[in-house]
C-alpha cells in the first residue's frame, strides 16, 4: 500500500442515507478474481438509467464532478456486505476519501486497509458538507483533521493503528507476521484447538 | 475478586494472542476460517506473491456457493450457465485449494453448500470458537455461542497466512426477548422485528447477545436465522449462549469432538454464559408473544411492518425514494402487492426446517398463475435430507422449482434473478435496491409467508394457510 498522508480535493455529495455495498458495487460485478477495473462498475445502477443509458442527473455523471476525489455521503454509508470490492471500486474510480456522519464497521475497516480514508465527522460538519458540494477540502491523516474552505479545521477520530498504517503505507500482514512466535505459543497452550 | 463477564468477553479473552493497546489492535486467534470462491481469490494472490503457505489448512473450510448455478452441474459447460466470470471463479478456487493443500467441499463431495449452512451441519461450528468468513452473514455461527463475524478479502489473506486477525474489541448490546412466538410467527419475523426496532445502524460497533425465554425455546436452525441477520442491524456479530439444545444438535456430527474429547468439550461449553451482573454497553428488550408475521416494505431490512398493518408514512427523501422504488403505498398493508417471484433459500432460511415450513404451506395447494417460486436448499446435505422426507415432491407438485444448493437469488450472482420491476418475496436477508436483479423489488419474509404469498399471488399472511 502506498503511504497516504494528506489529501486535498473537491467533494462530490451523495446525500442518500444507508447507501449499501450492493449500490456501491452490484453483486453481478463480483465475478472477478482481481482487484482492478471495478471503478467502471461503481454505483452502476445509479449511474445508468433502466435502459442502460447514462443517467445525466446522477451526481457523478455531471461534468463538474470529474475531478472530485472526496465523496461526502449520507449517514450509515457502506452498510451491508463485507465485500472489499466496494472500497476497491471507489479507489479504482479515483476516490481517495469518504466522509459521512456514520460509516458501517466492516466497510470502514476494509477501506482503511486499502488506503481509502473513511472518516466520520460530527453531525454539524456533515450537514455543512452535504450542503456544499464541490467544496475544496483538506484531510490530514497524521493530525486527523479536516480543513474546510474557510480554513476551519475539524478533528475526527481515526484509530491510531489505522492512522499509522496509512502514513507508513504499512502492510498489516507484515505486522501480524512479527508475532508469529506468540501465535505458535498460543497454539501450543490450547491443546483442544481442533 | 472474581469479576463477572459477558459471553462475548469470555470468548474474546480466550483468543487474545497479543492484547490490544492504545496504539495497536489485539491479535486475535481464529479457530475456523470458512472460505468461498468470491471473496478469496485476491487473498490467495497475495499469498502467492509473498511465497506464503496457508498456516492451518486443518482450520480452513473451503466450499463453493456464491456464484454457482442452482441447475444441476454435471460438466464444466453447466457451470458456464452462470457466466464466464463465475465459471472462472470456481476453476480458480479449485486450483487454489489444490495448490495450498486445502480440502475443498466442492462438486461431488455431497457436502457442498452455503458457507454458513455447512459449518454448523458438519459440526465444525462449535461453542466458544472464533469463526470468520469473507461474508458478512458469518454472524450466523454465533447461534452456537461462537464469536463469528464477516471479514474483507485482505483479512481473509491475514487469516490464511497467520490464522490471526487484528481486531479492536467491540462493544456489547444485550437484546432480551421474553414471551413465546405465536403460531405462524417464526424466528425470521422476530429478527425482522428486532431490526425494525433498533434500526439498520442500531448495532454498529457492537456484538449482540440474544437472550431470554423466546430464544431458549428456539431450535438451532431458528437461532441461526436470528444471529444471521445481526449484521442487518449493523452489528458485526450476534451470540446466543450454548445450552442443551446446542449440545444435542452437535452430538455425533462428523467434525464435532468425539469420545472423551466430546465430554471435555461439553464441560467447557457449559461455562460459556454471561455471568449474573455482567454489564453490557447497551441493552434493549422486545416481547415475542405480541408479534405478527413481519415483512419489509422498503429497501433496507429496517423498513419492516407487520403483515396485518399498514405501511407507515414517512417524509424524508430516503424514505420516499425507497417507497417509490418498491412501488408500495403508505397507508395500505403489504398484502395489497401482487407477487411475481418467490424465493425460499439462503443462509438465513435455507435449512431443512425452513424448507419444511414452506412445504407445509404448499402441500395440496398450487402456486398462483404467473408466479415463479424457487426453493433452493442451503447445502447438498439439506437437499438430500429434504428429498428423503419427500419435500421435493410436495414442492414440485405445487408447481414450484426444486433446485441445487447455493446462494442463488440471495445475491443474484449466478443468473438466478428477478426481472426489472418484478416483486420478489424472499426468505433471504437483504432487500437492497438491485440485490436480486436490476430493478427487482424485494420483500423479506419467513419461509411460511413466502410460500403463502406464492399461493395467494400477493403478499399473504401465512396464518391463513396453516
Ligand atoms: S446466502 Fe446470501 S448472505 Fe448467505 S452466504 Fe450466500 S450470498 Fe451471503
Amino acid at each position: 500500500m502506498n503511504p497516504v498522508r494528506h489529501i486535498a480535493g473537491r467533494s462530490v455529495v451523495l446525500p442518500t442515507r444507508d447507501i449499501d455495498t450492493d449500490q456501491i458495487i452490484a453483486a453481478r460485478f463480483l465475478t472477478t478474481t482481481s482487484r482492478e477495473g471495478l471503478g467502471e462498475h461503481l454505483f452502476h445502477d445509479l449511474r445508468r438509467n433502466k435502459d442502460g443509458s447514462r443517467n445525466e442527473e446522477f451526481v457523478l455523471n455531471r461534468p463538474d464532478s470529474d475531478s472530485c476525489t472526496i465523496l461526502v455521503a449520507g449517514k450509515n454509508f457502506g452498510c451491508g456486505s463485507s465485500r472489499e470490492h466496494a472500497p476497491w471500486a471507489l479507489l479504482d474510480y479515483g476516490f481517495k476519501a469518504v466522509i459521512s456522519s456514520e460509516i458501517a464497521d466492516i466497510f470502514r475497516n476494509n477501506a482503511l486497509k486499502n488506503g481509502l480514508v473513511a472518516i466520520v465527522v460530527d453531525d454539524d460538519t456533515h450537514a455543512w458538507l452535504l450542503e456544499n458540494p464541490g467544496a475544496a477540502l483538506g484531510i490530514d491523516v497524521e493530525s486527523a483533521t479536516l480543513t474546510l474552505p474557510d480554513g476551519r479545521t475539524i478533528g475526527f477520530e481515526l484509530d491510531k493503528f489505522a492512522r499509522y498504517c496509512l502514513i507508513e503505507g504499512l502492510d498489516q500482514l507484515g505486522f501480524l507476521q512479527q508475532h508469529i512466535d506468540r501465535i505458535e505459543r498460543f497454539e501450543e497452550s490450547r491443546p483442544w484447538t481442533p | 475478586m472474581q469479576t463477572s463477564s459477558t459471553l462475548f468477553e469470555k470468548v474474546w479473552a480466550d483468543h487474545v494472542v497479543v492484547p490490544e493497546t492504545a496504539d495497536t489492535p489485539a491479535v486475535l486467534y481464529i479457530d475456523l476460517h470458512i472460505i468461498h470462491e468470491v471473496t478469496s481469490p485476491q487473498a490467495f494472490s497475495v499469498l502467492r506473491e509473498k511465497g506464503l503457505p496457508v498456516r492451518r489448512p486443518d482450520l480452513t473450510l473451503p466450499t463453493l456457493d456464491h456464484s454457482t448455478p442452482t441447475t444441476p452441474v454435471s460438466s464444466f459447460k453447466d457451470l458456464l450457465v452462470a457466466g464466464e466470470g463465475a465459471a472462472n471463479q470456481v476453476r480458480q478456487m479449485e486450483q487454489n485449494c489444490r495448490e495450498f493443500g486445502l480440502d475443498l467441499l466442492g462438486y461431488g463431495s455431497g457436502k457442498r453448500g452455503i458457507v454458513h449452512v455447512i459449518g454448523p451441519e458438519l459440526g465444525a461450528t462449535q461453542p466458544g470458537k472464533t469463526i470468520v468468513c469473507g461474508d458478512s452473514h458469518s454472524s450466523t455461527h454465533g447461534a452456537f455461542g461462537a464469536l463469528a463475524f464477516g471479514i474483507g478479502t485482505t483479512e481473509v489473506g491475514h487469516v490464511l497466512a497467520t490464522q490471526c486477525l487484528l481486531q479492536r474489541k467491540p462493544k456489547t448490546l444485550a437484546v432480551d426477548i421474553d414471551g413465546r412466538l405465536p403460531d405462524g410467527v417464526y424466528a425470521k419475523d422476530l429478527i425482522l422485528a428486532i431490526i425494525g426496532r433498533i434500526g439498520v445502524d442500531g448495532g454498529t460497533g457492537h456484538v449482540i447477545e440474544y437472550r431470554g425465554e423466546a430464544i431458549s425455546a428456539l431450535d438451532m436452525e431458528a437461532r441461526m436465522t436470528i444471529c444471521n441477520m445481526s449484521i442487518e442491524g449493523g452489528a458485526r456479530a450476534g451470540l446466543i449462549a450454548p445450552d442443551d439444545t446446542t449440545v444435542d444438535y452437535l452430538h455425533g456430527r462428523e467434525r464435532a469432538p468425539q469420545g472423551a474429547d466430546w465430554d471435555a468439550a461439553v464441560s467447557r461449553w457449559q461455562k460459556l454464559r454471561t455471568d449474573d451482573g455482567a454489564a453490557f454497553d447497551k441493552s434493549t428488550s422486545i416481547n415475542a408473544s405480541a408479534l405478527s408475521p413481519m415483512v419489509t416494505f422498503g429497501t433496507n431490512p429496517g423498513m419492516v411492518v407487520a403483515i396485518d398493518e399498514a405501511v407507515p408514512t414517512g417524509s424524508d427523501a430516503s424514505f420516499r425514494k425507497a417507497l417509490d422504488y418498491m412501488q408500495v403505498e403508505s397507508g395500505k398493508p403489504m398484502t395489497a402487492n401482487a407477487v411475481d417471484v418467490v424465493f425460499v433459500g439462503s443462509c438465513t432460511n435455507g435449512r431443512l426446517s425452513d424448507i419444511e415450513e414452506a412445504a407445509r404451506v404448499l402441500e395440496g395447494r398450487s402456486v398462483a398463475k404467473g408466479v415463479r417460486m424457487m426453493v433452493v436448499p442451503g447445502s447438498e446435505q439439506v437437499k438430500a435430507a429434504a428429498e428423503a422426507r419427500g419435500l421435493d415432491r410436495i414442492i414440485a407438485a405445487a408447481g414450484a422449482e426444486w433446485r441445487e444448493a447455493g446462494c442463488s437469488m440471495c445475491i443474484g450472482m449466478n443468473g438466478d434473478i428477478a426481472k426489472p420491476g418484478q416483486l420478489s418475496v424472499s426468505t433471504s436477508n437483504r432487500n437492497f435496491e438491485g440485490r436480486q436483479g436490476v430493478g427487482a423489488r424485494t420483500v423479506l419474509a419467513s419461509p411460511a409467508t413466502a410460500a403463502a404469498s406464492a399461493i395467494a399471488g400477493h403478499v399473504a399472511d401465512p396464518r391463513k394457510f396453516l
